[in-house]
């Protein structure tokens, strides 16, 4: 994200946390410390350069270089790892709900989607009001959105499948089938 | 504005719509089928509600007795304070056509006719004089952003210029409740948000709304959603939406 801003033109380091903060809607705050830690480590890299004051500050002007041209231009179509399924606390929520006796899984269900929905409520007061004049802004929440809007699909569905369970016999105690690939995808902490 | 509640205990305190202990059976036992039962809800003007619940759960059935289109089995509804149950069939209708707004699926522009014609129907219908009704179509054709669009036909306007005529027919002239049964039907998702926008912005105007959807994005532009299941309400939304605790700082990483 620093590269592409600087692949804009030169700027200084507040100058590209403000542009970073702006350019995602300010949904992800940034430190100064965190964009001069970068921008040390792209200097290093020879992806950046700054102008040769030799003096490290806010007086530092850096630029892009031909290989941060490069890279950024790979980075962008470099997929992000999403192989393994992140470690999620709703999904483990649910799955305990469905074996604890006494526990109403749909209940659990129920009060996860409310919270859910109140959270895509504020979203989507946010994209009705500011986010309406902010490309970046707008751009964010609907990732956020689909994102929740994703989660409570799977508790749809996994209220309908425990539902199904529940009214079916329990199936025979058979040998428990391994899963091999699921193994070894692994789970992501 | 007259107000068609007049003569009754008016006033904010008021819901535009109130059901009470509404349950709904369709047939008769033993092969009866409950699509709603017992369920409360009250809805204030200037308050979008949104139903949400799995196909089955009562969504379609609560909006069809909510229009007056249907009498609950058993329970009230009341609309701007008054009872529809016992009311002549004569003043149910006039209620129905000069107080709720429907919004379709499709929109269901009528073709003949421009958009200003289009918006004025309702109170055309209703015996409202020509002009007065035209007067009220373009007004509300203005408050939508399309009064420019008001001689063309349906097949002149864009997909998003027809979703906003068909709001403006259902808040024509002083209509206070707006019904809407899936109103994005099968929009891509931001023109299905631009439609919750616009009913939106209608509420803020003053009207009540119920829209009913199974879709989450949809339903997260209301004031308040509720949760239907095999015919209860299981649940709703409680805290006022502000998009204010999602900004807050917070230290990252």
């Amino acid at each position: 994200m620093l590269l592409a801003l600087l692949s804009e033109g030169p700027k200084y380091g507040l100058q590209l946390r403000e542009e970073f903060e702006a350019g995602t809607g300010e949904v992800w705050p940034l430190n100064v410390g965190q964009v001069y830690k970068t921008l040390g480590r792209l200097e290093r890299d020879g992806l950046a350069e700054s102008d040769g004051t030799g003096q490290d500050g806010p007086q530092k002007r850096f630029r892009i270089t031909a290989d941060g041209r490069e890279a950024l231009a790979a980075w962008l179509r470099t997929p992000p790892d999403l192989t393994s399924p992140p470690r999620d606390e709703l999904v483990m929520k649910v799955l305990v709900a469905a074996r604890v006796p006494g526990t109403d899984a749909h209940e659990v269900i129920q009060a996860h989607r409310v919270y859910l929905l109140e959270l895509m409520q504020q979203w989507t007061r946010l994209k009705e009001g500011e986010a309406r004049d902010d490309l970046s802004l707008a751009l964010v929440v609907d990732a956020e959105l689909f994102r929740l809007d994703a989660v409570i699909r799977w508790l749809d569905a996994a209220d309908v499948r425990l539902e199904r369970a529940a009214a079916e016999p329990p199936r025979p105690a058979s040998a428990p089938v391994p899963s091999p690939r699921l193994r070894r995808l692994g789970v992501r902490r | 504005m007259s107000r068609p509640g007049q003569g009754g205990d008016s006033g904010n305190a008021v819901s535009v719509l109130e059901l009470r202990g509404v349950s709904k059976t369709y047939g008769q036992e033993p092969t009866a089928v409950r699509a709603l039962a017992g369920v409360d809800l009250s809805v204030r003007a200037g308050e979008m509600v949104a139903v949400m619940g799995p196909s089955g759960s009562g969504k379609s059935t609560l909006l069809t007795i909510a229009g007056s289109l249907e009498e609950p089995t058993s329970g009230e509804v009341l609309v701007c304070g008054m009872a529809l149950a016992g009311m002549p069939r004569g003043r149910r209708a006039r209620l129905r056509r000069r107080v709720i707004g429907y919004v379709f699926q499709d929109f269901n522009l009528l073709p003949g006719l421009t958009a200003a014609e289009n918006a004025a129907l309702p109170l055309e219908l209703d015996g409202v004089a020509v002009p007065k009704a035209r007067a009220a179509g373009l007004a509300a054709l203005a408050a939508l952003g399309v009064a420019d669009r008001a001689g063309r036909f349906p097949d002149q306007l864009s997909g998003g210029e027809r979703q906003r005529v068909a709001i403006a027919r259902a808040v024509v002239g002083d209509r206070r409740l707006l019904l809407a049964d899936e109103p994005s039907g099968a929009l891509d998702s931001v023109n299905a948000g631009e439609v919750m926008r616009l009913l939106h912005e209608a509420c803020q105007r003053g009207v009540a709304a119920v829209v009913v959807t199974h879709d989450a994005q949809l339903a997260a532009w209301a004031d308040r959603v509720v949760f239907l299941r095999d015919g209860r309400m299981t649940g709703q939304t409680t805290r006022p939406p502000g998009p204010e605790s999602l900004l807050t700082p917070r230290e990252t990483r």
